[in-house]
């Protein structure tokens, strides 16, 4: 080949990005398109588990050895994006000893370091598991933040010359003699779009090779080309609490089953999960009894559960993947394996290649799997790098000191901050003027939400994704209005593009927070409520409602009829 | 032995002030107990009374002319308009400083996001910035206050239609402050004597209004964030339009609020002047009641407070439920039910807590409207409609079966039902 292959991938989530990447690092003409924000889909959907493989051990072990292998990847080159909590398995009474002890050995043969502890040790680990858990393994098991670690690789895709455009949809793929040659792309426009690239133009691009990273989507793009791709979306519930209840990813060491998972995140811990094979993966039921689910199965673990507070649920569909001639019944039996289809091979079409299954833990695998097909494919002698070079923010991680009195930030805030910027701290936090917190429950200051801006572009959801802001225990309501201010006061945003922005956060917290509608969150809920439309208007606002005859409203007791303001004598005697 | 008192109020807020004030005047001897600090700090300090009707009508120009087309359910139908009218009056003879008592109408007041949102009664320090009056605006915030980008707020209000021209600009506030100073810091400095500017000390409104002055262009007048002085905000609001030669105003704001925080000082003041005992800073735990014969006579006897761990009885002839809806913890719920949580008065609400809220932020959220039913005479009642007890009445967000959010009216609920139950609890005692 003379001249540099191009290719776009499709997908935004943590395997696109890595795509993109890996392709882009290796020097070809790259361009990722998203229908949504980066991780619209399944990879922005999930528990924030950085797998250590002991979840696999004993009934998929290949996906085992790939994820502990990945953990410790990503612990290197994503260490900004890692919080290494460590892990267990722990045992109830009535769960088998005969599972316990394959797992173990399941671990063991897989490479995952384990190591058995007794209810008593365990409970000296996380004081919150329940009196009769009797047994526990320890795993390396972690949490990691899906988003700060796609939009690293975006970033970094970009910094190696790809194009990155979000809120893009591919309507549909250009095949030309038995091949893909490209797509139809349309980029989103108005002021609901909020779009920093092409805004509103129908594009049509032709590429040397297409990589269908749509994971649960995936389906829905092969039909564009007319070929067959047998995603089984699954659906899983996730609740999120306001407080760590532990400190550890706890598990139940058990076969299979709903609920059985608590990982720590942050401020939060999160409760997953369930699992049940939907039609489409945009539209499922969002249903209370999962939910309810959630708090009574692990509560069992954690008794705590029972009275804490939860601050929202969300779901996320699974993109799984099986060859068809297996036909799991049960989406619970299916690999969480990866598999690389080469349309070529398989269906006769040149020119597209899918990646489906596999999980978050493994998408720097996936990735360099599909830079390996894509470069032999055009004869690119090129290695892959992206276990090697650690992704932007995580390069000097020793840059995690103490930032507090350098930017005038107050120990917990700037602590936090630094947490998530990683290598990027000096370069965001170091602004001219002052830089106030805009979001309390989460310590996020104004120069995070402008860093998230420049990123991100008049997309209130995208910068509450790179920085928590609006995450936290009030859950917008002290802080989307500081928001909508922020973005306003960034650049040359219409009022109009603004007020979309921030109705678009509001009714995005919403969502989620209606299924944790009691206690001391309906009490938030109902208070961020008044807030927002008893103090604001903001649910009767005249700018979005049309004309209002002012003068026919109380003008003040003087009436229009003003004296000089020196002369205003009223009653002084407060207000 | 139980510390009596004839009508013994629960809540702080707008709704049991309004109702001990009410019985004080009245001459009964009153006691008020408040737990936490008032939910007022939360609110912005303005007393609206009905901005919108149920159906979204609005806003109204007229909030009375609309109140005889409300539910049945509504708390101003339990009391009438002329009761209404009755309490907006003991507030305004009660609280200084507020303005609109003058008109029928309600007015149009700017907010911190800038869009205006209509009520019946604002404070002084908001009077400058009526939405109605056509005088050209600058709107001032400050670098480091996030709760007010004025730039935005003016933006804003033109999308709104405001008949007038406004501008936003942002200016450093003098002085040595954090970037994370509270409002009653920037409101202390007001108040106080002088900043450090350059190494030398100037008074703080004059050192404001140097920064202002050169963006005022020919704006008559100037709308900030509501930080200007806790103790003397008369006087910071002059001392600012005297230096800039324009009038001044506070945009109100959301917590912590300084108007709202003066309001709840104001009033606290004249029940104290009204000869009320104030108890503020513990829980009522429970009650005791007396059943004599039959329905609606139940008569609770005593309230346990709790003090260090104690339970203290408080006993009273009257008593008044003012402890808010679910925002002041006046209502409580898990996942099964809803419920009040001091008298365990009934509280009606869907079984299936999925039928709680509405799918969309600004819905029609059977939440909002959770509280207690009551009688013609404010008394709760029970599931059958029967009074729970022949001594207790509701006032304020306790009550169901009205949405203060979406119709603008909370201030005017608490401030009519208080008066309307404070009034009725003072006849019976007297």
């Amino acid at each position: 080949m003379s001249s540099t292959p191009s290719v776009l991938v499709v997908g935004g989530g943590s395997t696109g990005a890595g795509v993109a990447r890996d392709l882009a690092m290796r020097g070809l003409e790259v361009t990722l398109v998203e229908q949504g924000n980066l991780t619209h889909g399944t990879t922005g959907r999930m528990h924030g588990l950085l797998h250590s493989g002991g979840r696999y051990a004993v009934a998929d072990p290949d996906s085992a050895a790939e994820c502990i292998a990945e953990n410790r990847v990503l612990r290197d080159i994503a260490a900004h994006c890692v919080e290494m909590t460590g892990g267990l398995f722990v045992k109830r009474p009535e769960d088998s000893e005969d599972y316990f002890e394959r797992k173990l050995r399941g671990c063991e043969d897989c490479g995952i370091p384990a190591e058995v502890l007794s209810g008593a040790d365990a409970r000296r680990m996380e004081p919150r598991l329940a009196p009769d858990i009797d047994r526990a393994i320890s795993v390396p098991d972690a949490a990691i933040d899906p988003f700060r670690l796609v939009v690293a690789n975006a970033a970094d895709a970009e910094a190696n010359g790809a194009r990155v455009e979000t809120h893009t949809t591919v309507t549909d793929l250009l095949v030309e003699g038995g091949e893909v040659v490209g797509a139809e792309l349309e980029h989103g426009s108005g002021p609901d779009k909020r779009v920093r690239g092409r805004e509103g133009e129908r594009e049509t691009l032709r590429v040397d090779h297409v990589v269908n990273a749509t994971g649960a989507w995936a389906g829905q793009v092969g039909k564009m080309a007319g070929v067959d791709v047998d995603v089984r979306p699954s659906k899983g519930v996730m609740t999120v609490m306001n407080v760590r209840q532990v400190d550890t990813v706890v598990n139940r060491c058990r076969p299979k089953g709903d609920a059985d998972i608590i990982v720590p995140h942050e401020t939060a811990a999160i409760l997953g999960t369930t699992d049940e094979e939907v039609e489409k993966p945009a539209e499922f039921p969002e249903e209370q009894w999962e939910v309810d689910l959630m708090i009574e199965e692990l509560s069992k673990l954690v008794p705590a559960l029972r009275e804490a507070r939860t601050l929202r649920s969300f779901w996320g569909v699974r993109p799984l993947y099986e060859p068809p001639e297996v036909g799991s019944e049960d989406p619970t039996d299916i690999t969480r394996d990866f598999f690389l289809l080469d349309h070529a091979d398989r269906d006769g079409l040149g020119g597209l290649t899918s990646i489906v299954g596999g999980k978050l833990t493994t998408y720097r695998m996936m990735a360099e799997a599909v830079a390996d097909h894509v470069c032999a494919r055009f004869g690119v002698r090129a290695d892959c790098r992206t276990a090697d070079e650690p992704l932007p923010g995580s390069e000097d991680f020793s840059v995690l000191r103490e930032h507090m009195d350098e930017f005038g930030l107050r120990s917990p805030v700037g602590r936090r901050s630094v947490e998530r910027l990683g290598s990027r701290a000096d370069e965001v936090l170091d602004t001219e003027g002052p830089n106030p917190t805009v979001c309390e429950c989460e310590a996020v200051t104004r120069a995070e939400v402008q860093d998230a801006i420049a990123g991100a572009g008049p997309d209130l959801n995208a910068v509450r994704l790179r920085t928590r802001a609006s995450m936290g225990n009030c859950q917008g309501g002290f802080c989307v209005h500081r928001m909508a201010g922020e973005l306003h006061g960034y650049g040359d945003y219409d009022e109009a593009v603004v007020r979309e922005a921030w109705d678009a956060l509001i009714e995005e917290r919403w969502r989620g927070q209606r299924h944790a509608l009691w206690g001391e969150q309906l009490s938030q809920a109902a208070l961020n409520y008044a807030l927002q439309a008893a103090t604001g208007n903001r649910d009767r606002d005249p700018a979005d409602e049309g004309e209002v005859d002012f003068a026919a409203f109380d003008g003040g007791p003087d009436g229009t009829e003003r004296p000089d303001a020196a002369a205003d004598g009223g009653d002084r005697d407060g207000d | 032995m139980a510390i009596d008192s004839a009508v013994l109020v629960v809540g702080g807020g707008l709704a049991g002030l309004t109702s001990a004030l009410a019985a004080a005047r009245a001459g009964a001897d009153v006691r008020l107990l408040s737990h936490k600090r008032s939910t007022l700090r939360n609110a912005s300090g303005l007393v609206d009374v009905l901005g919108y009707a149920p159906d979204g009508e609005g806003p109204l120009v007229d909030p009375f002319g609309a109140i005889p087309e409300l539910p049945d359910r509504h708390p101003y139908r339990t009391v009438g308009v002329e009761t209404v009218r009755e309490g907006l009056a003991l507030f305004d003879d009660a609280v200084p400083g507020y303005r609109g008592g003058h008109t029928d109408r309600n007015a149009l007041v700017p907010t911190h996001g800038g869009t205006v949102k209509p009520t019946a009664r604002y404070p002084a320090s908001a009077e400058a910035g009526l939405a109605s009056d056509a005088r050209e605006t600058l709107l001032v915030g400050f670098e480091a206050l996030t709760d007010f980008d004025a730039a935005h707020a003016a933006a804003h209000l033109e999308a709104a239609g405001v008949p007038f021209d406004v501008r936003g600009v942002t200016v450093r506030f003098p002085g040595d402050l954090r970037a994370d100073a509270g409002v009653t810091r920037y409101a202390a400095l007001l108040d106080g004597d002088g900043v450090t500017v350059d190494g030398r000390s100037v008074g703080a409104r004059q050192a404001l209004a140097e920064q202002v002055k050169p963006h005022l262009g020919e704006a008559e007048r100037a709308g900030f964030p509501a930080v200007l002085g806790d103790d003397d905000p008369a006087g910071v609001r002059e001392g600012l339009a005297d230096a800039l030669g324009a009038d001044v105003f506070e945009v109100p704001m959301g917590p912590p609020s300084l108007p709202g925080l003066r309001l709840a000082e104001r009033l606290f003041d004249a029940l104290d002047a009204a000869g009320a005992s104030i108890e503020t800073g513990n829980p009522v735990v429970g009650y005791e009641a007396e059943d004599a014969s039959g329905r609606g006579s139940t008569r609770v006897e005593r309230v346990f407070v709790d003090k260090n761990g104690a339970d203290i009885p408080y006993a009273a002839e009257q008593y008044i439920l003012a402890t808010g809806g679910l925002v002041g913890k006046g209502l409580d719920s898990d996942r099964e039910t809803v419920r009040e949580p001091v008298f365990g008065c009934h509280v009606p609400h869907p079984e299936d807590r999925y039928e709680w809220f509405a799918d969309d932020a600004f819905g029609d959220h059977p939440f909002a409207r959770f509280g207690v039913d009551t009688d013609g005479d404010l008394r709760p009642v029970d599931a059958r409609g029967e009074p729970e007890f022949g001594n207790l009445r509701a006032a304020g967000s306790v009550l169901g079966g009205y949405d203060f959010a979406a119709e603008k009216s909370g201030s005017g609920v608490s401030i009519a039902t208080g008066y309307a139950a404070g009034r009725a609890a003072a006849e019976v005692v007297a």
